[in-house]
């Protein structure tokens, strides 16, 4: 589904992403942990299509196709999502409306017919369930005023209407409660299919226990040093990220 | 004063070498403004001899007043004698269908949603008989009728309501009031008069669509509204389609008088052309709209969605004299590439226990500068006065500008006022946003600056609501991004 080859990318000419490859196919769960500054949220950046990221070098191959050839709202509507660490507010424009015209532009571009106003209610009351969101919630100014959690449920609601083929949630759990975490991670769980895959980014490992991945990388300074599987969050847990960056730097 | 009366002087100088006199056969009046104009223009509307001479007395004024200078708008100085005053009204040329419009026009039609019939009353498209304008304008007027409400062209109500006319003409906004209300009121062409009857609340909007015989009122409109006591109307000025005119200098004056429990509220829509990207050829707008709520408890409510004219200098404003009377602003003002607006409100409290709100929303993109200015006032004798001011303003780009102009003025220790003032940006990261839910970049622009201007977007009448978020958004194409 996704195949990132020896991903480079650089801000403001300095050079974050030296050289990622990661292949990611349908129905799996694989998640991206490193120390701050290591370029997690940058990665999620160059996916999704920020434009302040220049990609210096190497390829993404996304459904087949070049992702990084497309524009990010061409991007959203292939079926890449992305969970943002740091949800923006859009003052008077309601979650709801804000998603009937998000959820529409996609059914356009995925050549499926629009949605009508009863439609999509009846899909928003599922989807609604899933991450126990309140509809009084989505009746208000996007995530003005939304406390951390609500700004996170209502992430994963928008990623709940959109069905991505490949969710990106970048530092999903900070700001989160452990019963918020749950809510989250169970939204996540229940979107999960043999057909869409996820990649979540993480500092801690704490997020993991409730979305269980099945490969584990470490990203540090711009590479991926380890992969694994879950045994190697709890490592990391455990002993911290020193000792990679020890075995790192004498390699 | 000495160089305005040597300008006088060059003036009435001038008139006597050329020695010409006006035709009062001819559909136009020569260029330029004095007062055989005036008697000109009088005479061929038929009028009666007080308004003639109010209208004089206007022009005396007006020749001893200055173009204001103090609003943050600046265009070439206009040359109010290179202007022809009068001309009768052409005739739109009949197209036999809409495929002989302007593809352009049809296309901003299409995508501000403007049904296929009105579009073809607005291109001046022949309709067939069943769903003439006409007709329909018809039976409109008879309901009206019933319930004693007089709705009809200025002209019309000079010649058959001069008692009315001549009680509230110029009550609200004297002849001398300022330069651009002068110059309306020595030579106005048309406009439209509304009367609604003590008691009675009109069950329809008022809109200039439906007045049919005054399509083309030019470029000096008047506009008198009386509500009498206890009374309701909504009126609906302009459209969202786009105007093209080929006067460049717009001067209209909005009266409007609100007897005691009587409530009016007006709204308006103004698309005039902009000016090419260059601001060339723009409208230059400069309106006096001024309201008094003459009674207790009476309200009045101001609405505008300003998009177009190249210069935009405009103040509707609420007098409010009656105890407990109740005031309100709400604007969105649009300003693209080289647009230039000034505009805002002036709430002047004489009553006791009078209100006022004003919400101004200023958008500004490309080169354009957006000013608010806006006047509380809150006199001696008004006890327990309430204002509430928002002025928000919110750029599109690194070459606009934005300002706020707030004048507060209380003689009484007993008034609440406050004035709120946020700027903000369109912020790169919310458009990101939404583009990465699949939102183009067109779309989240409009999405964005609908929900910024919601709040006044919503006291609109729904269906005029509904075009101008679409027209916001047509304003705003391709100046982000």
């Amino acid at each position: 589904m996704l195949k990132i080859k020896d991903l480079k990318a650089s801000v403001e000419g300095k050079e974050i992403l030296k050289g990622i490859s990661l292949e990611v196919n349908p129905g799996e769960v694989h998640a991206i942990m490193g120390p701050n500054g290591s370029g997690k949220s940058t990665l999620s950046s160059v996916l999704a299509g920020r434009e302040e990221y220049s990609v210096d070098g190497g390829s993404v191959e996304f459904l087949g196709k070049d992702l990084l050839e497309f524009a990010p709202e061409d991007r959203a509507r292939e079926g890449l999502f992305m969970a943002f660490q740091y949800p923006v507010e859009i003052p008077g424009v309601s979650t709801t409306n804000f998603l009937k015209t998000a959820v529409n532009q996609v059914r356009e571009h995925r050549g499926l017919p629009q949605l009508d106003a009863v439609q999509f209610l009846q899909t928003m009351k599922e989807k609604m369930k899933i991450v126990d969101i309140d509809q009084s919630l989505l009746k208000r100014s996007l995530n003005e005023g939304f406390s951390g959690g609500e700004k996170k449920r209502n992430e994963i609601f928008q990623m709940a209407m959109l069905e991505p083929k490949l969710a990106i949630l970048d530092e999903t759990d900070s700001g989160l409660d452990i019963d918020a975490l749950k809510i989250v991670a169970h939204g996540v769980n229940t979107l999960k299919s043999p057909d869409n895959a996820t990649i979540v980014i993480t500092h801690y490992q704490r997020l993991l226990d409730y979305i269980v991945p099945d490969f584990v990388h470490v990203l540090l300074n711009g590479k991926i040093v380890k992969s694994g599987t879950k045994e190697l969050a709890y490592e990391l847990e455990e002993r911290g990220y020193d000792w990679i960056k020890a075995e790192h730097a004498n390699a | 004063m000495s160089k305005d009366a040597e300008i006088l002087d060059e003036f009435t100088s001038k008139e006597y070498e050329h020695g010409w006199t006006v035709d009062l056969e001819a559909d136009e009046a020569p260029k330029g403004l004095n007062e055989d104009i005036i008697r000109f223009i009088s005479a061929k509307k038929e009028e009666p001899e007080w308004l003639l001479e109010w209208r004089l007395k206007a022009f005396r004024q007006w020749q001893k007043m200055e173009e204001p200078k103090w609003a943050a708008v600046k265009y070439p100085k206009v040359n109010f004698q290179d202007i022809i005053y009068y001309s009768a009204p052409k005739k739109q040329k009949k197209l036999n269908s809409l495929d002989e419009v302007d593809p352009e026009l049809r296309e901003t039609f299409k995508k501000l949603g403007i049904s296929l019939e009105e579009q073809k009353r607005l291109t001046g498209v022949a309709v067939d008989a069943v769903i003439d304008s006409v007709s329909v304008a018809t039976t409109f007027k008879e309901t009206l009728a019933e319930l004693g409400i007089i709705f009809c062209s200025f002209s019309e109500a000079v010649q058959d309501h001069p008692n009315l006319v001549k009680k509230y003409l110029g009550s609200v906004v004297p002849q001398g009031d300022n330069f651009y209300a002068a110059l309306n009121s020595a030579v106005f062409s048309d406009g439209s008069f509304c009367y609604i009857p003590k008691g009675v609340h009109c069950p329809m909007e008022l809109s200039t669509y439906f007045r049919i015989n005054a399509a083309n009122t030019g470029q000096f409109e008047r506009t008198l509204i009386v509500a009498e006591e206890g009374s309701y109307v909504s009126y609906l000025e302009g459209c969202t389609a786009p105007q093209r005119d080929e006067n460049q200098l717009h001067a209209a004056v909005v009266e409007i008088y609100v007897h005691a429990d009587a409530e009016v509220k007006y709204s308006t829509v103004q698309n005039w052309y902009p000016g090419d990207k260059d601001g060339k050829g723009g409208i230059y707008n400069f309106v006096t709209k001024r309201g008094i709520c003459a009674g207790d408890h009476a309200k009045l409510s101001w609405t505008q969605v300003e998009t177009g004219s190249a210069v935009t200098w405009k103040y509707p404003s609420c007098i409010l004299k009656g105890d407990y009377s109740v005031g309100e602003f709400y604007s969105v003002a649009v300003t693209n590439n080289h647009q230039q607006a000034d505009t805002g409100t002036k709430m002047i409290h004489l009553g006791k226990g009078s209100k006022s709100r004003i919400v101004s929303k200023g958008i500004s993109a490309g080169f354009s500068q957006n000013s608010y200015r806006g006047l509380v006032q809150v006199h001696k004798r008004a006890e327990d006065v309430r204002n509430f001011s928002q002025c928000d303003s919110l750029l599109l780009g690194d070459k606009c500008g934005a300002h706020t102009f707030p004048y507060i003025e209380v003689d009484n220790s007993s008034a609440q006022v406050e004035h709120e003032a946020t700027t903000s940006k369109i912020g790169e990261d919310q458009i990101f946003y939404c583009n990465q839910r699949g939102i183009d970049t067109e779309a989240a622009v409009a999405l964005i600056v609908n929900g910024y201007a919601k709040e006044v977007l919503n006291k609109l009448p729904m269906e005029f609501a509904v075009e101008a978020q679409k027209l916001l958004a047509l304003t705003l194409e391709g100046s982000v991004g």
